[in-house]
């Protein structure tokens, strides 16, 4: 599968390796190594996909992060040298879908950036019901009483995983596997983190969530509907 | 107050604990309990426990009292101000008051002494006179005889009048004589009754010539009342030459009264001495004990961490002294402790950017490796060689990387729990899967016991995964593939997993030391995964981090057993493992047990908390007879761990199931040293005990 790659790094032979690896997947990959110039770089090249290092010079990478996040659904995955939950947390919220941890394989990481490309491929007419909402699936639409919900690819995702199985709870390893693609377990931050984000669009009020239940002690399911 | 002030609490009599038993001691502590307040009071009552009863009863009252008394300085000092101005004010009001009584007494009886002279002199004249005219009386008199009657009262009447009620005259008859007739009786002026003059007195008069004294009461016979008096007496004979004793009798009212007044005045005065010394001790102690304590709760802050606290100096007298040394010690400490703080931040923060720096060159490194890697099959051998060996040490590079800071991050105190209710045999079971091609390699099998049931728990499930992952890897590594067994078990507010192995097992001493980081159980043996050395330490961090317990047992050659304890929720403290530290299984229970004993002092790391699961404590024997089991009895029952509670023979079993029974019992009793007692003991002691039972 062919896909336009944007990498945003400032470490140039990291970036020229990225390349070499992605171009050896069969990727397009293009460059930009300065966060201020990043969004410019987006605007142009049009990705699939953002590789997003988080420490850049001028803009740092949760900024950019936000940018791009503010006027694209485009998968962004990060790439962080900091592992811990503050820093990943910020990362995940700024808008980011998901993120890789320095030092990677070649293979993981082209394995998660095929799992967020892969998303767009087969959309199936499917209508879905979670509480007051109706999920176009074909048309990646979610509204309420009319009102269409912006969501990011990956946030539909989620969405439509819990509700094709209202019946269903979902551990966060398991969701982990279906919306984000991972054989096996990863952090459940990302859940966390998704979930949270999930809530604030389509939630009447996050703090008592209807839609996206927690059941304690297992993970997630859908709101009766 | 040393062992005696930690008297029960009140409400609770539980003080004969705490006593010592020997008698040195008892002697010793009963003469200081004496020395620091009454013995009766401290319970030092060694009779019948009736006394004893009282004494506890009267104590305990007093003793919120007691404690204050040895807490509180100012009252101690006000207190012994009190009883010694006490003291001295009633000494030195008894000598005022003795002097002040000797000196108006002095010249009162002088007078009166001369006055009692002159009286039993005119008496004596009197008596002379009318003797003489008796004799004449004939010539001179017509009455005759001379009426001794009369005479008597007349002699009263006249030794009287000239006292103006000053005094008082009464005349007696001699003690041994006749005084019922009218001659010899009592007479006396101003109603003063005879009992007014002591009978000693008048023993002494009778037998001696000269005037004698005392003081008395003197009573009136209209009921006046009595007044303290002075009475002097004398020996004299009437004109007809009977003997018959005049006594003066002056009373002392005036002078009672002043000494009344002067002792009032005294007493008041020593009452308000006593009392403003008190006062005075008071705010004298309190000027130095409030400094004092000011002090203590700055030094208390102090030590609770508020290294900013300071105590407040004014003046320049000693106390003040005190606060600026005080002040600066304080200073001191806060910038040597800073300085400590700032260096050790800078090393963990050193660590930390030095992991972080080193992750994107490593990152690109690690591709090109892999890039070569994976292109290897186009290169010679050597350099095919060469390029799988790049990448496995980056591998273990990698991790040693990942594993250093994981380290720092405890170091630097910034790891954080995310806790949430997680069901740990979901976690033990993904640990397990992915410890499979590992454990294939090894030829070992990896059995899960005690999921019966959910095991579940607030815990962060990444750390416990990392813990279990490392825990599981480890003893399917030194396992020399024998069995691994992971156990699950919750019970009593903790939940705990338990990892069995039976291969070379560690050494006396090594289960605390296998937690030290890079530390390796032996050097010379080959490491296949090659681990950092860390795996161990940072999971001790990560039990830690919840609140739980991480600790190791094994013996050499019997293998090892790991055991994670976390509490059921994360702000509970552990109290106990359901699991015990010491597998049954482990040689010395074996041993035991098997001979029919029961366990001594090694079954202190049984369980502490009853199995949630009789299951749980039913283990089938670990390790498979892969060869008929009477033969490996036959050759070495101790060389092949596990498999001893299985080859016992059949007739046996009846024995050793009682004598695990014993053991359960005991273990009740016991407890392992680094495991507080729970209530729940006696129960966890039957629950291993039926476990026992499956010695066969």
């Amino acid at each position: 599968m062919k896909g336009r790659v944007l990498v945003v790094d400032d470490d140039t032979a990291l970036a020229e390796m990225l390349g070499i690896v992605l171009r050896g997947e069969g990727f397009e990959p293009s460059f930009v190594a300065d966060g201020d110039k990043a969004l410019a770089a987006f605007r142009e090249s049009k990705p699939d996909l953002v590789l997003l290092d988080l420490m850049l010079p001028g803009r740092d990478g949760i900024e950019v992060c936000r940018l791009i996040r503010a006027e694209s659904g485009v998968p962004i995955v990060m790439l962080t040298a900091k592992s811990d939950t503050v820093d990943v947390v910020v990362g995940l919220e700024s808008g980011a879908d998901d993120y890789i941890v320095k030092p990677f394989k070649p293979k993981e990481l082209v394995a998660r950036i095929r799992a967020r490309l892969r998303r767009s491929e087969e959309p199936a007419p499917e209508q879905l019901a979670i509480g007051d909402l109706v999920i176009d699936v074909a048309g990646h639409s979610v509204k309420r009483e009319g009102q269409s919900i912006a969501l990011t690819p990956l946030e539909f995702d989620l969405l439509v995983a819990l509700a094709r199985k209202p019946w269903q709870v979902f551990t966060r390893e398991v969701l982990l596997e279906q919306v984000w693609g991972y054989r096996h377990a990863a952090d459940t931050r990302l859940v966390n983190v998704h979930v949270q984000r999930l809530r604030s669009k389509v939630e009447k009020d996050p703090e008592r969530p209807e839609i996206v239940v927690t059941v304690r002690g297992v993970g997630y399911k859908a709101g009766p509907s | 107050m040393s062992r005696d002030s930690a008297a029960p609490a009140p409400g609770r009599p539980g003080i004969r604990s705490g006593r010592p038993v020997g008698p040195q001691a008892r002697r010793g502590s009963v003469l200081r309990r004496f020395l620091d307040g009454g013995l009766l009071l401290q319970g030092g009552v060694k009779g019948s426990p009736v006394l004893r009863l009282f004494a506890r009863w009267v104590r305990r009252p007093l003793l919120p009292a007691m404690r204050l008394w040895r807490r509180n300085i100012q009252l101690k000092i006000v207190v012994t101000t009190l009883l010694m101005s006490l003291g001295v004010v009633l000494l030195l009001g008894i000598v005022v008051i003795g002097s002040v009584r000797n000196g108006l007494l002095d010249a009162k009886v002088k007078a009166s002494q001369s006055q009692a002279e002159g009286g039993f002199r005119a008496a004596k004249d009197k008596a002379d006179t009318a003797a003489a005219g008796a004799r004449d009386g004939a010539t001179a008199d017509s009455r005759a005889p001379l009426n001794t009657n009369n005479w008597m009262s007349e002699l009263v009447t006249q030794l009287s009048s000239g006292g103006q009620s000053a005094f008082d005259v009464v005349t007696l008859s001699p003690p041994g004589a006749d005084s019922s007739d009218s001659v010899r009786g009592p007479r006396a002026s101003g109603g003063v009754l005879d009992p007014s003059v002591p009978d000693d007195l008048r023993e002494r008069v009778d037998q001696m010539t000269g005037a004698s004294q005392e003081y008395t009461r003197i009573v009136y016979e209209d009921g006046k009342g009595s007044q303290p008096g002075l009475v002097i007496g004398k020996q004299l004979t009437d004109p007809k030459g009977n003997a018959y004793q005049l006594y003066y009798l002056f009373p002392l009212t005036q002078e009672e009264k002043s000494l009344g007044l002067v002792k009032g005045t005294l007493a008041t005065a020593g009452l308000f001495v006593v009392v403003l010394l008190g006062a005075i001790a008071w705010l004298v102690v309190r000027q130095v004990v409030t400094p004092v304590r000011m002090a203590a709760g700055v030094a208390e802050r102090l030590s609770a961490g508020r290294l900013q606290e300071r105590m407040k100096v004014t003046g320049e007298d000693d106390i003040a002294r005190l606060g600026e040394a005080f002040n600066k010690m304080a200073q001191n400490l806060h910038t040597k402790i800073q300085q400590l703080e700032d260096l050790s931040r800078m090393q963990r923060r050193f660590v930390s950017d030095v992991s972080h720096e080193l992750r994107t060159p490593l990152t690109t490194v690690r591709m090109a490796a892999d890039v070569i890697h994976d292109a290897r099959v186009d290169f010679d051998p050597v350099t095919a060689r060469s390029a799988e060996l790049l990448a496995d040490q980056l591998d273990r590079f990698e991790s040693l990387l990942s594993d250093l800071l994981e380290i720092s991050r405890f170091d630097a105190g910034a790891a954080a729990l995310e806790a949430e209710p997680i069901d740990l045999r979901e976690v033990v079971r993904r640990v397990v899967g992915g410890a499979a091609p590992l454990a294939e390699h090894k030829g070992t099998h990896v059995r899960i016991i005690g999921d019966q049931q959910p095991v579940v728990a607030e815990a962060d499930a990444r750390r416990v995964e990392r813990v279990l992952r490392n825990l599981v890897v480890n003893a399917v590594e030194h396992g020399e593939g024998k069995d691994v067994v992971v156990r699950l078990a919750a019970a009593g507010g903790a939940v705990a997993v338990a990892v069995r192995d039976y291969g070379v097992g560690l050494k006396p001493g090594e289960a605390t030391r296998v937690f030290s980081r890079f530390w390796r159980a032996d050097p010379a043996r080959a490491r296949t995964t090659g681990g950092t050395g860390l795996g161990l330490s940072i999971a001790l961090e990560d039990a830690r981090l919840h609140g739980g317990w991480l600790q190791a047992w094994g013996e050499p050659g019997g293998g090892s057993q790991f055991r994670l304890t976390l509490p059921r929720t994360a702000d509970e403290p552990l109290r106990g493992s359901p699991i015990p530290l010491e597998p049954e299984d482990s040689r010395r229970n074996r041993g035991l047990s098997e001979a029919g004993l029961p366990l001594g002092g090694g079954a202190g790391k049984l369980a502490t908390v009853p199995a949630q699961t009789a299951g749980t404590s039913r283990v089938p024997s670990p390790v498979p007879a892969k060869e008929p089991a009477a033969s490996r009895y036959a050759v070495d029952p101790a060389a092949l761990p596990g498999s001893g509670a299985r080859v016992v023979a059949r007739g046996e079993a009846a024995a050793s199931a009682a004598a695990s029974a014993a053991r359960g019992e005991d273990a009740g009793a016991m407890d392992a040293p680094d495991e507080r007692s729970g209530p729940a003991d006696a129960a966890g002691g039957r629950g291993e005990g039926s476990g026992g039972g499956r010695a066969r």
